[in-house]
């Protein structure tokens, strides 16, 4: 039986990666003597500080967004490895702590309105989420083997969904033609990530192996599977009726998660850091609320980015992270996700979008925003 | 990953069923080769350094086929690896290299005298020569398993034995790391830069972690003899001139082969080297001499005869476009080279070459008088 360290004969110096070029969270963390301290610990899986850095060492910095620079292979990854995590996890996250406790919030009935964004402005309105299962590796370290129980299991549970959230589900690897040109067009299929911040940590393998989509019939309520998580939740619809769609979160998820305890699974949760996902930046509620809306005055405005700072809520162009606007239509959603319950953060939308669009109805009117430029939430 | 076999063991608690990849969409060596059964056989083994099947097989499972080439779709990781999993690369390298069989030798001949004539292929013609192969440093793993701290130490005694190199082959090392402008500017004008892999070939298997860290380029003053450090191999040693004279060409790949080798040995570093399979490299489909000799030859007329192919392949020639394998040719300019790998030595190989492009030129030169070449074509080599 082999016991062989084989990295280990060359020493910490050798090994420590060159990150003089870098600006990612990662890199800004892992000084060499952390380095030579958890260099020969591994998860019980098997997922070593070589692979939780790697994409980070890859991939030195990004033009626009200050990239995370590691992932976890597995739950464990953040215990194993927390000398390294909690700093990174503190730097992204708005000074979280290693003492800290994350709130979990999916009563949607505790959002006060949401229901009437104006759609002369809000042309649509989404909110998404990770679920990891516990009792498997994630994405960057996971065996095919895995992968495919990952994906019988989501089969199994979603297919007894019913009522608005009854649907079907269409595994990548076997999808028609017809099929495919319907999801692209619905704007929900997801295709092999061509990202190198994603490529580098290994979640690609295999692919389309084990992938899927899952929607259901009103096209309202998505499941991706085994793409960066193990599950990605969505609820979207056109308009701004925010309610709704968090309404159909909550309930479509809270329904997913009795399904899977029903066959012994539960999701990886712990009362620090929430739902455990693969990348650092979407551990607490991993929630992304945002909508779709039309702010061409205000978003030329140059106080357009600090009020969205003031407000917590980040732009992103209409094609997602990582793309410009067009048209003057951005993608507003929430900044946090950790140390913020999913009921707060979409309330930081909804009361966010409302005062934006009526800054945006001001200045069509050639009138001054000064008066309504918001405190620091 | 190299950290014992942890991980490996994890992955035994699914069943072989589980685990085995779909290879229903697959064209390449791997998947024609990788039953279940051999799956099942050798999934719970790894190398010394803790290199296992899936790593061998990962980037032929991610890369179902290439429209114009029969991918290998798997890579070592280790010298270990051709042993360890001789029941998957046997017979893909048997399939690969004309039925090279596992009781076969390899002979290795890099003796440039033993080459007859080539130094005389029409500069008219033949617009530049080039000889390259690969070479792995015994005692570090290979480019899809190396950990950062063997790259830098292959980095170190490279440069080493490279720096010592004096006369015709005197030199400097040019890190990709620490590069100038101005130096990658003359590089790529010179044809000699090698840039990050994009090819989801190499990338799934890989060999390009932690770029551009102890990567880099070596070339002598003349700009006639290059070393690239760390690509997809230890070690890609290049000798290449304009026009016709291969034989100068592969004389300086010799004599220069032979004096990195014999400092790399000083240092108890010599070359992964066995007489069944000669040169050990990444991919299987370089074993043997690793040596791809070709030239840059203009067939505008031959390469339109619908007999071309069936006179490379009787030749043991193959043809790519001039940006290399993966391109198509432009202006009627391709790039021919010897097909074969393992089987036959260095010195047969390049012969291949010299004798193959002087009958090609020779062709085209009736075709272009409209002259039918068909008392040319030759028997199969």
């Amino acid at each position: 039986k082999f016991l062989i360290n084989y990295k280990m004969k060359y020493s910490a110096e050798q090994e420590y990666p060159d990150l003089s070029q870098h600006n990612n969270h990662m890199a800004k963390v892992l000084t060499a003597e952390m380095y030579a301290n958890l260099r020969d610990k591994e998860t019980p899986s098997g997922f070593t500080l070589d692979d939780v850095i790697q994409t980070g060492v890859d991939n030195p910095g990004h033009p626009f967004i200050m990239t995370v620079g590691c992932v976890a292979g597995d739950e464990e990854t953040y215990e194993v490895f927390k000398d390294l995590m909690d700093p990174v996890i503190e730097d992204r996250h708005g000074g979280y702590k290693p003492s800290d406790k994350h709130k979990t919030d999916l009563n949607s009935e505790n959002l006060q309105g949401g229901d009437d964004l104006d759609p002369n402005y809000v042309l649509s309105s989404r909110v998404r989420t990770g679920r990891s299962i516990r009792g498997f590796c994630l994405p960057p370290h996971c065996s095919r083997g895995e992968r495919r129980a990952i994906e019988n299991l989501s089969i199994e549970s979603l297919d007894i969904l019913d009522g608005d959230l009854k649907g079907k589900y269409y595994a990548l690897k076997n999808m028609t033609d017809e099929e495919q040109q319907q999801l692209i067009d619905d704007h929900f299929l997801f295709d092999k990530p061509v990202s190198p911040l994603l490529l580098a940590s290994g979640m690609a393998r295999d692919w389309p192996d084990g992938r899927g989509i899952w929607h259901n019939d009103n096209k309202t309520f998505l499941v991706w599977v085994n793409e960066e998580d193990h599950l990605r939740v969505i609820s979207m619809q056109k308009g701004g009726n925010m309610r709704e769609v968090f309404t159909r979160f909550c309930t479509g998820l809270t329904k997913i998660e009795a399904l899977f305890k029903e066959r012994g699974h539960e999701f990886m949760w712990n009362e620090h850091l929430g739902y455990v996902l693969t990348c650092p930046s979407n551990l607490g509620t991993g929630l992304r609320a945002g909508v779709h809306v039309k702010l061409p005055n205000l978003s030329k405005h140059e106080k357009f980015g600090e009020i969205l700072k003031r407000l917590r809520l980040q732009k992103r162009g209409t094609g997602g992270v990582d793309t410009a606007a067009v048209g003057g239509v951005f993608d507003i959603s929430n900044a946090d996700r950790l140390g913020f319950s999913e009921v707060e953060l979409v309330q930081m939308v909804v009361d966010g979008i409302n005062l934006l669009v009526d800054m945006e109805k001001r200045l069509e009117a050639g009138e001054s925003i000064d008066d309504m430029v918001p405190e620091q939430k | 990953m190299p950290f014992g076999n942890t991980h490996n063991n994890f992955k035994l608690n699914y069943k072989v069923e589980e685990e085995y990849p779909d290879l229903s969409k697959h064209n390449n060596h791997m998947a024609k080769v990788l039953t279940k059964d051999i799956y099942a056989k050798l999934r719970d083994k790894q190398t010394p350094s803790g290199f296992t099947v899936d790593d061998v097989i990962q980037t032929g499972v991610d890369n179902p086929g290439h429209p114009f080439i029969m991918t290998v779709g798997c890579v070592a990781g280790d010298e270990e690896s051709y042993e360890v999993f001789k029941d998957l690369l046997d017979p893909i390298i048997s399939d690969r290299h004309g039925g090279y069989k596992a009781t076969d030798k390899h002979k290795t001949d890099l003796n440039f005298e033993n080459l007859k004539g080539g130094d005389d292929l029409d500069p008219n013609y033949v617009l530049s020569s080039r000889v390259r192969t690969g070479r792995s440093i015994k005692g570090f793993t290979l480019p899809p398993h190396n950990s950062r701290g063997e790259r830098r130490a292959i980095e170190r005694l490279s440069v080493e034995a490279l720096t010592s190199l004096d006369g015709e082959f005197k030199g400097k090392y040019y890190p990709l790391k620490s590069m100038t402008d101005a130096e990658q500017e003359q590089l790529i004008n010179d044809h000699f830069l090698f840039d990050k892999p994009v090819s989801p070939l190499l990338t799934c298997a890989g060999m390009a972690r932690d770029w551009p860290d102890a990567r880099g380029i070596w070339h002598n003053d003349n700009k006639t003899f290059l070393v690239w450090v760390n690509e997809e191999d230890h070690l890609r040693v290049i000798s290449m001139q304009k026009g016709g004279n291969m034989r100068e060409v592969f004389r300086r790949f010799c004599v220069g082969l032979q004096k990195i080798e014999e400092i790399f040995k000083k240092h108890n570093h010599g070359f992964m080297w066995n007489e069944h399979l000669g040169y050990i490299l990444t991919c299987p489909s370089n074993l043997g001499t690793g040596l791809r000799g070709g030239v840059h030859v203009k067939l505008p007329k031959l390469s339109t005869h619908p007999k071309f192919d069936e006179i490379l392949n009787r030749l043991r020639l193959q043809k790519r476009g001039t940006g290399g394998v993966d391109t198509a040719s432009v202006g009627g300019v391709f790039d021919i080279s010897n097909a074969d790998r393992l089987g036959s030595s260095e010195v047969a190989q390049v012969q291949l070459v010299v004798d193959g492009v002087k009958l090609m030129v020779e062709m085209e030169k009736k075709l272009e008088k409209g002259e039918a070449i068909d008392s040319m074509i030759p028997a199969q080599k």
